[in-house]
């Protein structure tokens, strides 16, 4: 196999926030992002996903840079970007973009959508002819789906649907290697959410792009992951090979989101939830327990749990895992 | 077979759509901008002012260049005469002989000018402060702004008196000194309000588009304060025109025979009794003003946020 294009190496972001009164003042640390390690090669997808809160957003802004993280390193292209000067990074950005959540804040209002398209054209090339620009902004319009006549439209008179179609422009109008996505589909609705995946998954192919995929929604990320990285409380529960991880997942707790899906047979619905046994919520995250992160949660827990933290392991078929009981438990998921 | 008909046929009307888009025009966008604009003149009480507005400044530019005569002409005939079309004098002349018109006029030309140049002052000062103080944030807004608490203590009269001990008594002192004081709120405003817009998602994807600070707060934060920063300045020219009046009433203002509104008020005040209109006439000009300048600020602040109110 080739060598990977991005590869995280430990990267942790960690939050503190001040409690206490101004005479007692405490300073307490949410690891956010804790220890987390990938790699992704180029045309790859990668699917990250994991409940609110468990990181996943926080994971993709510090690839970018857009956080500092605490620790670790993310190789990029050989390059650790954590160490670049201002400047370096700001160059390196060229490669690297991001689709945000909410596609209508990610848009400033004030600027048209050509405006929007073209300001990394601007940023980078900044002599660059403006019949060129005007040429390649109409063309990122159209690769998109969004027609060029309304180049001058503010993000207000655009539906959601094309506001996100006019951030994938804007973050792919320099032709960047590594798209992260975040979240992209979860403000849109059902058919506009094929609409935009479809679009992304065209436009990887077409370009060759590297995707990271962040959402909570398991079948979009089942339909356009290659591998999928499982998130619990900042750190990767499980990376498997997509249908491997939905047909037989090797961590409970990856067993548990699957099972959590909500299914729209109420006959079928009713069994589903006796069988879902996930409850409860994630423990605060300033009270992390001790051991696997998942323990207090799982009904497989055995003693080590409690005291051990579980490694990310290699599995025989190239799977990693972060559950001792991995080869003991059989989590299949029998689909309808 | 019959999908792939049904596919084709759906791609062509897709490509035919665009084909079609691509022959017409560009569609011209309605920006934030003209949208506000159009329901600023839906708003009675702010168009009515806009036009008062412009009646009062043409006045006060063209009026004094008309008239026949000087502000600082004496008409010894007319030694405080009421007002009268026979006499020439349409708004009466004061103790000296000096015609109430053209002086009011006169005066309003420093009033405006003060309204104007000190709100200006405090509009470029405020915004670039607040919005470095708050873009940076951290230790430099914290600086920042302690400077500005500093600046604010100080106590205002106080500041304007040692002014002109210091430097003798000057218009341009009073530009200084008002806008001195009036740029700390506006910079509070605006820090506060690009605190709320650098978290916002547009300014994550600007830097993760590689565009630097600098052009970072020039062309998304400014920009996206404009609206409140607009608003707030229809209502701080009023406040800097009475602060001048004030100033000019308890004779710390303009100087003879340069004069202000509230100079005038000031000298009709003294006559109140024995010739009303030295006093009304101003006090009329700067009144209404006063009144236009609230109601287009007022207008303004539904125009560009009208998700606020109804």
């Amino acid at each position: 196999m080739s060598k990977p294009v991005l590869r995280v190496q430990d990267l942790s972001v960690t939050f503190t926030s001040l409690a206490g009164s101004v005479f007692n003042r405490q300073e307490r640390q949410i690891r956010a992002v804790d220890g987390i390690n990938f790699e992704l090669f180029a045309g790859e997808t990668l699917g990250i996903v994991g409940e609110s809160g468990c990181g996943k957003s926080t994971l993709a802004r510090a690839i970018l840079g857009l956080l500092p993280p605490n620790r670790g390193r993310v190789m990029w292209m050989g390059d650790n970007l954590t160490e670049l000067d201002e400047e370096a990074m700001r160059q390196r950005r060229k490669e690297l973009q991001i689709v945000f959540q909410d596609p209508v804040a990610s848009l400033d209002p004030r600027m048209t959508a050509g405006d929007i398209i073209s300001e990394p054209l601007w940023t980078f090339y900044p002599k660059m002819a403006r019949l060129q620009v005007d040429e390649r902004t109409r063309g990122m319009m159209k690769m998109v789906g969004l027609l060029p006549n309304q180049i001058n439209r503010y993000p207000h008179e655009f539906s959601g649907g094309q506001c996100q179609r006019i951030g994938i422009a804007r973050s792919l109008v320099l032709n960047p290697r590594l798209l992260i996505c975040d979240e992209p589909v979860s403000a849109l609705d059902v058919s506009i959410q094929a609409q935009i995946v479809n679009l992304l998954q065209d436009l990887q192919k077409k370009l060759g792009l590297a995707l990271i995929f962040v959402a909570h929604d398991l079948s979009v990320v089942r339909h356009i992951s290659d591998r999928v990285m499982v998130m619990y409380m900042g750190q990767a529960m499980e990376v498997s090979e997509k249908e491997r991880l939905y047909r037989k997942p090797l961590h409970p707790y990856t067993n548990a989101l699957m099972k959590s899906v909500p299914v729209p047979d109420p006959k079928l619905a009713a069994a589903a939830r006796r069988e879902n046994w996930l409850t409860g919520d994630m423990p605060s995250p300033y009270r992390r327990p001790k051991g696997c992160v998942f323990h207090d949660r799982c009904p497989f827990k055995v003693k080590r749990c409690e005291a051990d933290v579980p490694p990310l392991r290699r599995m025989e078929n190239g799977d990693r895992v972060a559950c001792h009981r991995a080869e003991d438990l059989d989590l299949s998921v029998v689909e309808a | 077979m019959n999908d792939n008909v049904e596919k084709r046929r759906s791609e062509r009307t897709v490509d035919d759509v665009f084909a079609q888009a691509m022959a017409e025009p560009d569609i011209r966008g309605r920006s934030l901008w003209v949208d506000a604009w159009h329901r600023l003149l839906r708003n009675r009480a702010a168009v009515v002012s806009g036009v008062l507005m412009i009646l009062i400044v043409l006045a006060v530019v063209v009026g004094p260049m008309i008239a026949p005569w000087a502000g600082d002409f004496t008409d010894w005939d007319n030694t405080s005469s009421p007002p009268s079309l026979e006499t020439g004098h349409w708004f009466g002349t004061d103790a000296v002989g000096r015609d109430i018109l053209v002086r009011t006029l006169e005066g309003g030309r420093i009033s405006l000018l003060v309204g104007l140049v000190a709100t200006l002052v405090s509009l470029v000062i405020g915004v670039s402060y607040g919005a470095v103080a708050g873009y940076y944030g951290g230790m430099t807004d914290r600086i920042m702004m302690r400077v500005v608490d500093i600046i604010y203590a100080l106590p205002f009269m106080f500041f304007v008196i040692l002014l002109m001990v210091v430097f003798g008594r000057h218009i341009i002192l009073i530009f200084v000194a008002i806008g001195a004081v009036n740029w700390l709120d506006m910079a509070r405003i605006v820090r506060g309000q690009t605190l709320s817009l650098k978290n916002t998602e547009f300014i994550e994807a600007a830097r993760a588009c590689g565009v630097d600070h600098h052009s970072i707060i020039l062309r998304h934060i400014v920009p996206n304060l404009l609206g409140v920063v607009i608003v707030y300045v229809t209502l701080t020219i009023p406040q800097v025109i009475l602060v001048e009046s004030f100033l000019s009433f308890i004779g710390l203002g303009v100087q003879e025979p340069m004069s202000s509104w509230g100079a005038l008020v000031n000298n009709g005040a003294q006559d109140m009794e024995s010739a009303p209109w030295t006093l009304v006439f101003p006090a009329v000009f700067l009144t209404v003003t006063l009144y236009c300048f609230n109601y287009i600020g007022d207008g303004m602040r539904d125009a560009l946020d009208p998700k606020d109110r109804a």
